[in-house]
């Protein structure tokens, strides 16, 4: 536990402007900014300064609470069960987020919310894995049990989600842009402008999201040190 | 005693305990058997073929979920401490895997030919299909019983190995139907070798997977 408070990374401040400086920035430029003009996205191609990033936050923080589960399992130290589960309640808001964002912004674009695309459906899978996740971490009482179990499990669901996420996707056609001979930003019509925005707006979202993380891991450990008192 | 003669013992050991007590595989033959009928009851006949492949893997799913179940479950108090004493975890899973793939090859055998007597169809290439029903049965028996060994620790709880595994194969699943559905279709070998080598090499990364992650459960 007293590790977190060596951590001076969580508490240091500099990383958290860098967040707030993206994310105005992301807000303002990705309304007002020129994007190219492309048939069937047109004004909606600014939904990837909104909903792609997402999706890199929401894995981000997974990344985070499987190396977290693995830490658990080497060093038995309570601390690291506490960050991943706390990165996996942040990856499922991130992926609430990209999952409407994702939905509406399809709705106007292919005419239907939920489409059977292979990303979609690994998205489902993947909220499901998690939601799986924390489902056992609420069967088992015991609180080192808990953690020991649900570290095996987070490590075997990541894995599992990384192949059908990135793996699968691959092997099929997706109405995505930019597969299937889609229209869409990958590095050939990606202009500069957009990249601009893009990679700030991937930072912004990502240290937002890490940082709303590790505050849930300090109010943890201050309602702990409350109970001990 | 060398490591594969080890994991041979506990497989034979399993299946020892398991023909003592016969009325657990026939257990699971009429589930199949029944689920398959209700199928029968429903569709009344007029099924097409993706209907078919379909049906053929949900229903090894149900069965396979329902056989590894009691996989950790059957296992008393005095077994399990016993096997502590005397076993390294990882001969354990192993063995375990191993038993639950040659279960569930043979049940989904069984289902396959009862399936093909019920619902007649023809398959273009047999041996297409019976090669996906054997990698899909590593796949399923490789997850489900690490998940079962991931349930053990969480009172038991037999809904519980649905919520957890079943995520879990939802990568395994999809390769695993498109690819029994060229099979069906009689598509070239080419075209499914693709397929056939990410199923390998998701079956490898599970067993290599339950194979790592499984000691620390044991030693809780």
């Amino acid at each position: 536990m007293d590790s977190f408070y060596k951590n001076k990374i969580a508490r240091a401040w500099w990383w958290k402007i860098i967040a707030i400086v993206c994310l105005v920035y992301t807000c303002y430029y990705g309304f007002i900014g020129e994007v190219p003009a492309m048939v069937v996205l047109h004004e909606t191609i600014r939904n990837l300064y909104f909903h792609v990033t997402m999706w890199m936050a929401m894995m981000l923080l997974m990344l985070i609470n499987a190396i977290y589960s693995i830490k658990y399992l080497s060093s038995l130290n309570r601390y690291h069960d506490i960050v991943a589960e706390e990165s996996g309640k942040m990856a499922m808001v991130f992926a609430a987020a990209g999952l409407i964002t994702g939905m509406v912004w399809a709705n106007y674009t292919w005419g239907a919310p939920w489409t059977n695309d292979p990303q979609l459906n690994g998205t489902a899978a993947t909220i499901l894995m998690y939601a799986a996740y924390f489902i056992l971490r609420n069967a088992i009482p015991d609180e080192n049990k808990k953690a020991k179990v649900a570290s095996v499990y987070a490590i075997f669901a990541f894995v599992m989600m990384f192949v059908f996420i990135m793996v699968i996707p691959k092997m099929y056609n997706s109405l995505h842009p930019g597969k299937g001979g889609n229209p869409g930003f990958n590095k050939y019509d990606l202009d500069s402008n957009m990249r601009m925005v893009f990679y700030p707006a991937v930072i912004g979202w990502c240290l937002l999201g890490t940082w709303l993380m590790s505050l849930k891991v300090r109010i943890r450990r201050i309602k702990e040190i409350t109970e001990e008192n | 005693m060398s490591f594969t003669r080890k994991v041979a013992q506990l497989v034979l050991l399993e299946a020892r305990l398991e023909w003592k007590n016969k009325q657990s595989i026939t257990a699971l033959l009429i589930y199949s058997l029944a689920s398959i009928f209700v199928t029968y009851l429903a569709f009344q006949q007029t099924i097409d073929l993706t209907t078919w492949n379909s049906l053929f893997w949900l229903i090894m799913l149900f069965a396979s979920t329902n056989a590894i179940a009691k996989s950790f479950l059957q296992d008393s108090k005095g077994l399990q401490l016993y096997y502590y004493s005397m076993l390294s975890p990882k001969h354990l899973i192993l063995s375990k895997i191993i038993y639950n793939l040659i279960l569930l090859s043979g049940l989904s055998l069984v289902n396959f030919f009862i399936f093909q007597l019920i619902f007649p169809i023809s398959i273009d290439q047999t041996a297409q299909y019976l090669l996906s029903i054997l990698l899909g049965s590593i796949g399923l028996s490789t997850v489900l019983t690490m998940v079962a060994g991931i349930v053990s620790k969480a009172n038991n709880n037999a809904a519980l190995l649905a919520i957890l595994g079943f995520p879990l194969l939802f990568p395994l699943l999809s390769i695993i139907i498109q690819c029994s559905m060229n099979a069906i279709n009689g598509f070239d070998w080419m075209v499914n070798q693709q397929l056939f080598i990410v199923l390998i090499s998701l079956n490898l990364i599970t067993v290599l997977l339950s194979y790592l992650l499984f000691p620390y459960l044991w030693r809780e």
